[in-house]
């Protein structure tokens, strides 16, 4: 019965928003000539774009099919499919698809959830909201370098990190974080970093659901977690949406974290693709193979895109 | 908006600065020597009008940029600081400049370089990298918990003489590990350690037909000697490990011996930085006695690439920064155990050295005995102690030590990961051309 | 949610926001603790809370070895000057995208996300070359040209988003009053948008500040920013973790006072306005 009251508000909630939508944008169709003037004012950003996205790709993908090395001037020549062979053929290209579906889905579960609950938790009336906040923003604004620096040296160092000071405190052994545990270290440094990000924007959903609506519900007499479920769940839907697919954009090439803290060891274990193509193309200087590296992270970087868009994207259509 | 002016000024200001007198830009290693060299720097200012852009980055990092600007003909730099690895590399690709200006300067004295850190850096007998400073690599170990332990350190032990005492002197609840050895993966850092100790045991990475030897029995020797040895005695999280953080452990009085670069001596000796100053002893790397000792062989040196602009004033520079005056003014500032060390002769025959640095006899030692063509016990197809003289290493080394660090950090076996890097290495020589 | 709470309850909410927000916040707070004390305090076997011998010289070792205030300057100018010039690019597009939607807009949002979608280090190679051809290496307006391009897909999704939100109705009466689309844009729309423009402003500069892949590649002594000054820092020889954390407390210092000062600002531009 509740459940049913608390869905249809919800729903007719939804179908306002889409039909308002609808009048503004639709029914009010641009003429022809401002669509032109729109085409014009929308050329600069897309032709920018369009000369930065396709210039280095098409390097790119012309090194890729290159025997090309920065260190031995030998390496020359049309290479074939060779390069792609040899990255998709290296020993650690699985594990690190593996792992970089991992980084994107622990970070984001954990986000995600840690971001739900603190944005519930500072939507209570509480003293001190204004610090709160900034104190949970604040390491969105450190950057990602410095981020893995203070975790590693600061915090997870078995020897000196503060964690370590703390298990011993309790009597424990210290943890060596990036070497029992690498890849698990990775994820929370990086998501403690994208925490905040997510956080806010869910703050900010939760707080525009409109105080009628939280009466309404309230008097209805559902409980706690119906309104979670029924009302702000849904509610922060898009919001969720819009902190999935910019974080993911970002998640997929997540790199500095890995050099500066585990240098994509113990063996593979924290190795990406991104890294996987730094190791590749940078540090063993194989330009070719490194390009030939690029595009499939791009591949696969778009795969997973089209997925989400799969998953998520209605959500988008607001 | 109101911020566009002043950031179109900020730019033009931006153009006009690059475009000022005399200016060399140096790539360097945050290394506390470089460090120094950079404070030091303003009396050569002084002296010539010339004007420094010092870039001081971490290793790796340092190593990415100059390798990426010297192989793309960038241009960024004037100066570079680099290895024994990448200088006769460079140099034979024609990225480097030759320092003959310094070979013809009598005053400069470029006979007074020690032979084997000369040769290393030199192509067709020309100098192209002028070394800052050089070092092989042997044991410190503390004196007060040898003694503790009942055991005196013989100038030249053996790794069973080393196995011993670590295991003797380990006393885990005091927070004292036998040994601190490198784990942390990159072929300058665990790489370096674990080659140079496989010549010691007679393994080699290539033989005579760039075959990989991973599977060989003294690959399986060393790197069981070395798992064991750090299992026993070694310190928690061993496999993040390099130079710098066992530098720290050892300053801290948490290793009873430290086998690792002879220039890591005059810190770990320096009152102000080691709580264990006083009571540090050095030993030569050990052996088994098949006539190779686990010492490497290595120098920081500085290199003009082929694309500077500036190259005599750069030269400049690299004459003022290695010279003999450079010594002494470290020497009056800080003094003589602070020298950058092992590049000149006429510093371990200095009295003055001699008597502050009790490292010296054993530096030079160390440096000479190490033999870059020679490095091991069976013939061997390359050059390089703890190294191996081919552009691709650098790449491979990685890998390889990314394997070994796994296997210290328990996360796979000692037999796995030789047969993986058998396989990697294999894999990686054959894509290079050396393998047919 | 419900306003009308026991104060129990709001002490049991508080007590608890407070131990989640310092527990988030620790790693600064310990970065910053650390910064003021010796070296070989901060890794002593004893950690130690506040500073026993406070002291200022790690700020001073930090900028006799490198000089801060030009590493300051320079992400200033790079990241102010990489979002300005994203946005003056970026606002044309996002108007028309909004108010002139076609078929093709998501699409093109999309795709311009997509951009960003390429590893920084799989397209080092041409793009230093592209920049050595260019003369744009170790120059601040290159590093500033690439970062305006790394973030105007971000600008232009936000910019869309907020001018979405901005009624057509008002736009329209303005074009009653016979006003012209450069008076539209100028008196009408901008004004509305203004809120809009500064976060997403405030939120790209933060993006562009924090970016440490290309700042550090193609920079060498003159254009380098504080990404590459904490670089100088990162485990070098000897004691360094003091030292380390006043370098990390002076790279992140005033991006930190920028975000807490403005972060009524962020918190709209946060949600790209997707939210209302």
């Amino acid at each position: 019965m509740q459940k049913t009251e608390c869905h249809a508000l919800a729903l007719r909630q939804a179908q306002d928003e889409v039909y308002w939508n609808f009048l503004r944008r639709e029914e009010r169709m641009a003429t022809k000539q401002t669509r032109a003037l729109a085409r014009t004012m929308m050329a600069p950003a897309v032709v920018v774009l369009f000369i930065w996205m396709i210039v280095p790709l098409v390097m790119t993908l012309w090194f890729s099919f290159q025997n090309y090395s920065l260190i031995n001037p030998m390496m020359t020549g049309f290479a074939g499919w060779a390069n792609y062979v040899y990255v998709i053929g290296d020993p650690s290209f699985t594990q690190s698809l593996i792992n970089t579906l991992l980084l994107v889905g622990g970070v984001l579960v954990i986000t995600i959830v840690g971001g739900t609950f603190l944005a519930l938790l500072l939507d209570q009336p509480i003293w001190g909201q204004g610090i709160l906040r900034i104190l949970v923003i604040s390491p969105f604004f450190v950057m990602p370098p410095v981020a893995a620096l203070i975790w590693k040296n600061g915090f997870m160092h078995p020897g000196y990190g503060m964690l370590g000071h703390l298990w011993k405190f309790f009597g424990l052994q210290p943890v060596d974080w990036f070497n029992q545990y690498p890849l698990f270290s990775v994820i929370v440094i990086v998501a403690w970093q994208w925490l905040p990000f997510a956080t806010l924007i869910l703050l900010t959903a939760l707080q525009s659901l409109s105080e009628e609506q939280r009466e309404a519900a309230e008097m209805d007499g559902a409980n706690a977690v119906n309104r979670f479920r029924y009302i702000i769940l849904p509610h922060m839907a898009r919001a969720i949406t819009i902190v999935i697919l910019i974080q993911t954009i970002f998640l997929l090439g997540i790199f500095a974290e890995i050099r500066v803290t585990t240098g994509g060891g113990p063996g593979y274990a924290s190795t990406n693709i991104a890294f996987l193509v730094f190791r590749t193309g940078i540090l063993s200087n194989d330009i070719g193979a490194g390009s030939a590296g690029g595009v499939v992270a791009v591949i696969i970087a778009n795969i997973v895109a089209i997925f989400l868009m799969r998953a998520v994207g209605k959500n988008l259509d607001a | 908006m109101k911020l566009t002016p002043l950031f179109v000024g900020a730019m033009t200001l931006a153009l006009i600065g690059s475009a000022s007198a005399q200016t060399l830009t140096i790539a360097t290693v945050n290394n506390g020597d470089m460090i120094r060299m950079q404070g030091l720097s303003s009396a050569f200012t002084e002296e010539t009008g010339i004007e420094l852009n010092w870039v001081v980055l971490e290793e790796n990092t340092l190593r990415q940029n100059v390798t990426t600007d010297i192989a793309t003909n960038g241009g960024q730099y004037d100066i570079m600081t680099i290895g024994t690895y990448e200088a006769p590399i460079w140099a034979k690709q024609g990225w480097l400049k030759p320092l003959d200006g310094l070979a013809a300067d009598a005053e400069y004295d470029v006979d007074d370089l020690l032979p084997a850190i000369r040769g290393g850096l030199s192509v067709d007998g020309k100098l192209y990298a002028a070394p800052f400073y050089g070092e092989s690599s042997f044991i410190m170990y503390r004196t007060d918990l040898m003694e503790k332990a009942g055991l005196t350190m013989p100038e030249a032990p053996t790794w069973e003489f080393i196995g011993e005492a670590a295991r003797a002197m380990t006393d885990r609840a005091n927070d004292i590990n036998g040994i601190c050895l490198r784990g942390k993966a990159g072929w300058g850092e665990n790489m370096a350690f674990l080659t140079a100790m496989s010549n010691s045991f007679g393994a080699r990475w290539f033989d005579e037909n760039w075959k990989p030897q991973f599977d060989s029995e003294q690959w399986k020797n060393t790197l069981d000697t070395y798992l064991s040895l750090m299992a026993d005695a070694g310190p928690a999280g061993a496999s993040s490990n390099g130079f710098n953080e066992n530098l720290t452990l050892f300053q801290q009085g948490k290793c009873g011996m430290w086998i690792d670069a002879t220039v890591a001596a005059s810190f770990v000796t320096n009152p102000n930085d080691s709580t264990v100053a006083d009571k540090v002893g050095f030993a030569q790397a050990p052996d088994n006695g098949l006539g190779k000792r686990g010492n490497w062989l290595w120098a920081w040196s500085l290199a003009i690439p082929a694309s500077s602009q500036n190259a005599e004033a750069a030269e400049q520079f690299i004459n003022w920064a290695t010279s003999k005056d450079y010594l002494a003014t470290v020497a009056e500032k800080e003094g003589w155990a602070n020298v950058p060390p092992g590049t000149r002769t006429s510093l371990y025959e200095n009295p003055d050295y001699q008597a502050a640095a009790p490292f010296a006899a054993m530096t030079l030692a160390s440096i000479n005995s190490a033999d870059p063509n020679n490095p091991t016990v069976d013939p061997v197809p390359y050059v390089g102690v703890q190294f191996v003289a081919i552009p691709e290493f650098a790449g491979i080394g990685t890998n390889v030590g990314q394997l070994f660090s796994a296997a210290l950090a328990g996360q796979m076996s000692a037999a796995d990961a030789l047969a993986q890097a058998q396989d990697a290495t294999t894999r990686d020589m054959t894509r290079a051309g050396y393998i047919k | 949610m419900a306003r009308r709470v026991s104060t129990s309850t709001k002490v049991g909410f508080t007590v608890l926001a407070w131990a989640v927000a310092l527990l988030i916040f620790s790693p600064i707070l310990w970065t910053v603790l650390t910064a003021f004390k010796t070296e070989a305090e901060a890794i002593a076997a004893q950690p130690t809370f506040f500073p026993q011998n406070f002291t200022l010289e790690n700020f001073g070792a930090v900028q006799d070895r490198s000089d801060y205030f030009k590493h300051a300057i320079n992400s200033i100018i790079v990241s102010f000057g990489s979002t300005i010039l994203g946005l003056i690019i970026a606002i044309p597009a996002a108007w028309s995208m909004a108010f002139a939607p076609s078929k093709r807009t998501k699409d093109i949002l999309m795709w311009m996300l997509s951009t960003k979608m390429m590893p920084a280090v799989g397209v080092l190679i041409p793009i230093y070359l592209i920049f050595r051809d260019l003369r744009l290496l170790d120059t601040v307006h290159g590093l500033t040209l690439i970062m305006t391009l790394i973030n105007l897909p971000i600008i232009v999704w936000m910019l869309y988003t907020y001018f979405k939100e901005i009624p057509v109705d008002i736009l329209e009466a303005a074009r009653m009053d016979g006003a012209e689309l450069w008076n539209e844009i100028v008196h009408v729309l901008v004004p509305m948008a203004v809120p809009g423009i500064a976060s997403t402003l405030l939120l790209n500069v933060i993006l562009a500040w924090n970016e440490a892949f290309w700042t550090i590649t193609l920079t060498s002594g003159r254009a380098g920013t504080l990404t590459a000054f904490i670089s100088s820092f990162s485990s070098p020889q000897g004691l360094f973790l003091a030292k380390l954390s006043a370098a990390s407390l002076l790279a992140i210092a005033p991006i930190l006072l920028l975000g807490w000062f403005s972060q009524k600002q962020l918190v709209r531009g946060l949600t790209f306005g997707a939210v209302k």
